[in-house]
């Protein structure tokens, strides 16, 4: 299976970077399946990956630890960003997240210039302070992650997800997409729903954080820019998110695709521009849907006949 | 207090072209009701459409900003054929346009990246030096200087500015832009072309966000393919705080937000100035949506 893969130009990092794109699309999954356009999941990464690297590169903790560690601070940061937040709703939501990415990433380079000047002004004295590493980030970072883990915590997602449908806190998401003040008037309660999901979504992209710091081994806040937040949206969008499989294939092959075909990195953005203007303009839907499948091989075989 | 009127200065016409950049963003908000996040990247490309005709065809800088209009005005009405017409036949939700418009932007800048490293082998170029004034204007009284380039960017800006005002409030097609933007149906019902009216707003947005890439560029020189980035957010800040759509809010918003900039970079250095501005989009998103001057959206819906 590996050597199969690796003709392809797939080697076990890309695999292993393909299954972390995987569950980056799980955890915008869970804010797009209920409606909510949320950009924020890069920064959740962001957190996720320099706390893991913090506690495996400072106090020498096991993957584990850093796991549970990276994915609850996530999570546990998002729950007074959503609860404000997400009372906007799309445009306004989305570029309300897109504002929170930004202070994250300017936080994390400007983190150590800032403790440095307070310890100066406290001592009086020039200190150097380095923690977060400013622009160039956490460097040499231990490799943990392997591919096992990465397959097994896409199998416990999924499992969990596959759960959540069909619990009634799965079908009240569900709800809130089709249509909020009806969701309301059932007796649904909406905001809580949308910040128990938001914070689902941030604990997933906290785990997918920690997986990725400790596969690429050195981590820059540029990482987890703008870029990273529609490489995520595109993951969700190619494969669609009328059910938890698309975001899996989107982010398996958005990240596998341009491997296989080598393209040089220049062209990456100019594929992954044309891959979310195409889907959305022709197949809404996403990929992976059914429905739209059927239809459009009737109409093929409609215009043959 | 001498660097802070030379502070002032420099955030005047910094503001200008962040207005120039916002009032694009307002005019197919205020028309569409679309954020149209692809802007950012025809800003980037004002400036690259300006860096060819004066480097590599030496072009003066009047030419320079008519290639750069029409060109980046040309740009925006294909965005619209393609990333926002279809969607808005199919009646797709304001979501759906806002990632075609994230496709249409990463599309954008990594082709004009390509461009960069075709033309200059570098994703860096500069402004030829030699062709813009730089003379410096002193002013002795205050102590302020300004180079020659900085005062014309700010009177080409202003000039703009109420030109595009008279445009939308005393000429026809102004007239009609304002009934679609009103209520689109009843707008085609009264016999007004709503598509020629969307292809013309996003033409003139997309013009104003080429000028202001050329802007950018004549006033800082150095320029690359991301640095529709550095405005984008910024941009957002500005009709947010001016409210969202309204086309003085803009103006106001760019001017507010560069003012901002400007005084954080003096009090707490330059790392922090985009820093404030965010946390200030922040809070007036959750506090103040409808920006200083707007209307709750509820009554405009």
């Amino acid at each position: 299976m590996l050597e199969w893969l690796s003709s392809l130009g797939i080697t076990e990092v890309v695999l292993q970077l393909m299954l972390i794109s995987a569950i980056m699309g799980l955890s915008i999954y869970f804010t797009l399946y209920t409606g909510m356009f949320s950009l924020a999941n890069a920064a959740f990464m962001a957190i996720g990956a320099y706390v893991g690297a913090l506690l495996s590169t400072q106090l020498d903790q096991p993957l584990g630890v850093c796991l549970i560690a990276g994915a609850l601070i996530a999570g546990l940061i998002a729950i007074p960003i959503g609860w404000p937040v997400l009372r906007l709703r799309d445009i306004y939501l989305a570029i309300a997240t897109i504002g929170f990415g930004e202070i994250v990433r300017i936080f994390l380079i400007n983190f150590d210039n800032v403790i440095a000047e307070i310890l100066r002004n406290q001592t009086g004295e020039r200190v150097r302070y380095e923690l977060l590493g400013g622009a160039r980030g956490i460097r040499t970072i231990p490799t943990y992650t392997e591919t096992w883990h990465l397959i097994l915590f896409v199998l416990i997602l999924t499992f969990l997800i596959t759960r959540l449908h069909r619990s009634r806190f799965g079908r009240a998401m569900a709800a809130i997409r089709q249509d909020e003040k009806a969701a309301a008037n059932l007796g649904i309660n909406v905001v809580y729903v949308k910040n128990v999901v938001f914070v689902i979504g941030a604990v997933i992209a906290g785990a997918g954080g920690v997986f990725f710091a400790h596969l690429i081994r050195n981590i820059t806040p540029s990482m987890f820019g703008f870029d990273r937040a529609v490489d995520i949206l595109a993951y969700a969008v190619l494969g669609g998110v009328t059910s938890w499989i698309g975001p899996i294939v989107g982010g398996l092959t958005l990240t596998g695709i341009p491997e296989i075909l080598r393209f040089s990195q220049d062209y990456r953005g100019v594929f992954i521009g044309l891959v979310l203007l195409l889907i959305i303009v022709y197949f809404p839907g996403g990929l992976i849907n059914p429905t739209a499948w059927r239809a459009f091989w009737q109409r093929v075989r409609r215009t043959h006949a | 207090m001498d660097t802070f009127l030379q502070q002032a200065t420099n955030a005047i016409s910094l503001g200008a072209i962040y207005a120039l950049f916002a009032l694009g963003y307002a005019l197919v908000f205020s028309i569409l009701g679309v954020l149209n996040l692809a802007h950012s990247a025809i800003f980037a490309w004002g400036a690259l459409i300006g860096l060819i005709v004066m480097l590599n065809l030496g072009g003066s800088i009047p030419i320079a900003l008519i290639a750069a209009i029409v060109t980046c005005g040309l740009i925006s009405m294909a965005l619209e054929v393609f990333a926002f017409r279809p969607l808005r036949q199919r009646n797709a939700a304001r979501i759906s346009q806002l990632i075609s418009s994230i496709g249409a932007a990463i599309f954008l800048v990594s082709l004009a990246q390509i461009v960069y490293i075709r033309l200059y082998n570098n994703s860096e170029a500069a402004f030829p030096r030699a062709m813009i004034p730089a003379d410096l204007i002193v002013i002795e009284a205050l102590n302020i200087r300004v180079t020659l380039m900085r005062v014309i960017v700010l009177l080409i800006a202003l000039a703009l500015m109420v030109v595009l005002q008279l445009l939308v409030t005393r000429s026809r097609i102004g007239q009609q832009m304002r009934a679609v933007s009103f209520n689109q149906r009843i707008a085609a019902l009264l016999g007004i072309n709503v598509g020629r009216i969307y292809l013309f707003t996003f033409f003139l947005a997309g013009g104003l966000a080429g000028v202001a890439g050329l802007f950018y560029g004549l006033v800082f020189i150095q320029v690359d393919p991301f640095i529709g980035d550095d405005v984008a957010l910024i941009g957002l800040t500005a009709i947010v705080l001016g409210g969202m759509g309204s086309i003085q809010g803009a103006v106001v918003g760019g001017f507010l937000v560069a003012t901002i900039q400007t005084i954080s970079t003096v009090l707490g250095g330059s790392d922090y100035r985009n820093a404030v501005v965010f946390l200030l989009l922040f809070l007036f998103l959750l506090f103040r949506p409808q920006g200083l001057f707007g209307q709750p959206e509820s009554s405009r819906a």
